[in-house]
């Protein structure tokens, strides 16, 4: 029952210099972005893609396809606006809150949805984050279809405004890269190792004596945590929390960035979220549904594009010289 | 009075339950009866429904064909359709992993919703009641409309027709036999790939006639199948689909008691199918009727 995925960590023996460049010119490309583009949109592509990479922390390396990530993006930008703005909290601790708060409800979520496996994961996790959008449709705090609006994104330890959107970007930017930094650590550790195990072959890795049920809840709690840190931000760039970002369509588009991008690979989920973020942008003007133009790429990737735009490179005769070829 | 409720309120809900308990019996049988053979989750199942919907709406105002021929002619149309997905594409995917199953009928619906809100916006369109299911008889205790009786048994002949044709007879014994084992029944000369194209048009069709059915009840709008598709997916958790009578009868209680919460604690009912998954799946994570897959 596990994504088969033919993608994995790079081959080591091989000189890692041109990914060192590939890092460097990445890293020196989004320190100057905003030179070049307009810096809330960077700031969305970003949140994005952190979302989006901490999506494929569950779906690349666990083999979970979870169907409900909205609830952890839409619920942590609701907590964090709350806490930011009722209780005046700073914007750190703010996001802080996002993140426990999503951490707490993937602990729920994940405890249920892991009793089954396959397809009935995706829809019960579906089904639980549906649970949780009526629930803020009709909570108090949430403040139904108004969202809460006008949160202030306040000073970052107390003396960094992040009301100029400069010093916003370079935080999210921070943000962006401590994420998938924490992420890169969770896969390449032995706990990592262990994850990938278990999407390769869930009843090996129980002979093997690892309690599988406990290895996933835990992928599936730090998944919805680092979701969690990408909407608390998301919050802070736009002010606002609202239904959207907890609504089911939410959860289809993060798959979709992921699945874009490469599923299984550790940048591949940035330029899917790059992706489907630019031409919603270009879409957003346009009389014509992105729902249409969303669904086609689904069918197609699915279809002739499984290993996504980053996989494919990886696969293709430059990416094997450059030193990505996978290992099996 | 009931439980300090008055007694018209309380029926008034459980026929309300009853009929939504319809259509999730109905769309839920056809999602056990494609997951079954084709082991692919249809989510396109919600749109599918929509387009029945639409087309009985489409044949009324452009051609004036009216809701009895709609009742055939909508579930063939949409069949059809599915079948040439079946053949096209959804074919490619038997050998990978069900979850891409799942994520390329995810795709369809979007496209297929996003077309028709494009079209036809999103706001509803009114289907009239047929007029020989027009008004309603007073049954003593409470007013019965005649078009919600006519549903509720109309969707029950269904069910058990459909699962009479899958347990009793050979089409359905070959159905069953190559849910067990596909390759051995191919090698029996039975044609397993038409046999495959054929399930996923008769789900495809049976969610089409829900369609049509609930056309009168509710609008007929582009958004009516993503609404119902995420409860009939927690439906189908609840039953488990290993049994073809295990959706039909999940669907109908499921939609009782989301009827009758509505009655005691109406602020949950949006929620309450949701929470009956999640106890089930803290006390019997097979699902009532499942069988573990």
């Amino acid at each position: 029952m596990t994504l088969t995925l033919d993608i994995d960590k790079p081959r080591e023996k091989k000189p890692v210099v041109a990914q060192t460049i590939f890092l460097a010119a990445g890293l020196a490309l989004l320190v100057l972005a905003p030179l070049f583009f307009y810096p809330v949109f960077l700031m969305k592509l970003l949140c994005f893609a952190l979302f989006a990479c901490a999506f494929n922390l569950l779906l690349g390396y666990t083999g979970l396809l979870s169907f409900g990530h909205a609830a952890f993006f839409g619920g942590a930008a609701y907590f964090t606006a709350h806490a930011v703005k009722e209780w005046g909290l700073p914007p750190e601790l703010g996001i802080l809150v996002g993140v426990a708060g999503a951490a707490f409800l993937g602990a729920i979520i994940g405890y249920l949805a892991i009793r089954r496996q396959g397809i009935y994961f995706a829809m019960i996790t579906l089904a639980l984050a549906q649970m949780f959008y009526f629930f803020c449709l009709q909570a108090e705090f949430t403040q139904g279809e108004d969202g809460i609006q006008s949160v202030p994104r306040g000073h970052l330890f107390g003396f960094i405004d992040l009301s100029q959107s400069t010093n916003m970007y370079y935080f999210v930017l921070g943000v962006f890269i401590i994420g998938v930094a924490i992420i890169w650590r969770i896969i390449h550790s032995p706990f990592g190792m262990i994850l990938k195990s278990i999407r390769e072959n869930e009843t090996r890795a129980v002979s093997l004596g690892y309690s599988v049920r406990n290895y996933k809840l835990a992928a599936f709690v730090m998944s919805a945590a680092l979701t969690g840190l990408a909407g608390g931000v998301k919050a802070l760039v736009f002010q606002f929390a609202t239904l959207t970002d907890v609504s089911w369509q939410m959860s289809g588009e993060v798959i979709l960035m992921t699945l874009l991008g490469g599923i299984g690979t550790l940048i591949g989920p940035l330029f899917g979220a790059g992706l489907v973020v630019t031409l919603q942008n270009y879409l957003a003007t346009s009389e014509f549904p992105v729902t249409i133009i969303t669904g086609l790429v689904f069918m197609v990737c699915v279809l002739l594009f499984r290993r996504g735009i980053v996989g494919e490179f990886y696969n293709s005769r430059l990416g094997r010289k450059l030193g990505f070829e996978h290992r099996h | 009075m009931i439980f300090g409720i008055p007694l018209q309120a309380f029926l008034g809900q459980l026929l309300i339950g009853l009929i939504n308990g319809s259509f999730y019996a109905l769309l839920s049988l056809g999602l056990a009866i494609i997951f079954g053979l084709l082991r692919v989750i249809n989510f396109a199942h919600g749109a599918q429904y929509m387009l029945g919907a639409f087309f009985a709406w489409m044949l009324l105002s452009y051609f004036g064909i009216g809701y009895w021929s709609a009742l055939i002619v909508a579930p063939l149309a949409v069949g059809l359709v599915g079948a040439a997905i079946e053949r096209t594409m959804l074919r490619r995917l038997y050998s990978l992993d069900p979850l891409y199953g799942l994520l390329f009928t995810f795709g369809l619906a979007l496209t297929i919703e996003g077309t028709f809100r494009y079209l036809y916006g999103a706001s509803g369109q009114p289907y009239a009641t047929p007029a020989a299911l027009a008004g309603g008889t007073n049954l003593g205790f409470m007013f019965l409309p005649v078009y919600r009786g006519w549903v509720i048994a109309f969707s029950l002949v269904v069910c058990i027709g459909t699962w009479l044709i899958i347990e009793k007879t050979k089409l359905g014994s070959y159905l069953r036999a190559a849910t067990e084992n596909p390759i051995l029944v191919q090698s029996f000369g039975i044609n397993v790939p038409f046999l495959l194209t054929l399930t996923y048009a008769l789900g495809a069709a049976l969610a089409a006639l829900a369609g049509v059915l609930a056309a009168p009840i509710y609008q007929v709008s582009p958004l009516m199948g993503s609404n119902i598709i995420i409860v009939v997916f927690a439906v189908v958790v609840v039953g488990g689909m290993g049994s073809i009578m295990g959706a039909i009868v999940t669907g109908y209680l499921l939609g009782v008691a989301e009827g009758l919460t509505k009655v005691f604690y109406p602020e949950a009912s949006n929620i309450v199918i949701f929470v009956i998954m999640a106890i089930v799946l803290l006390i019997r994570p097979a699902g009532l009727f499942g069988r573990d897959v």
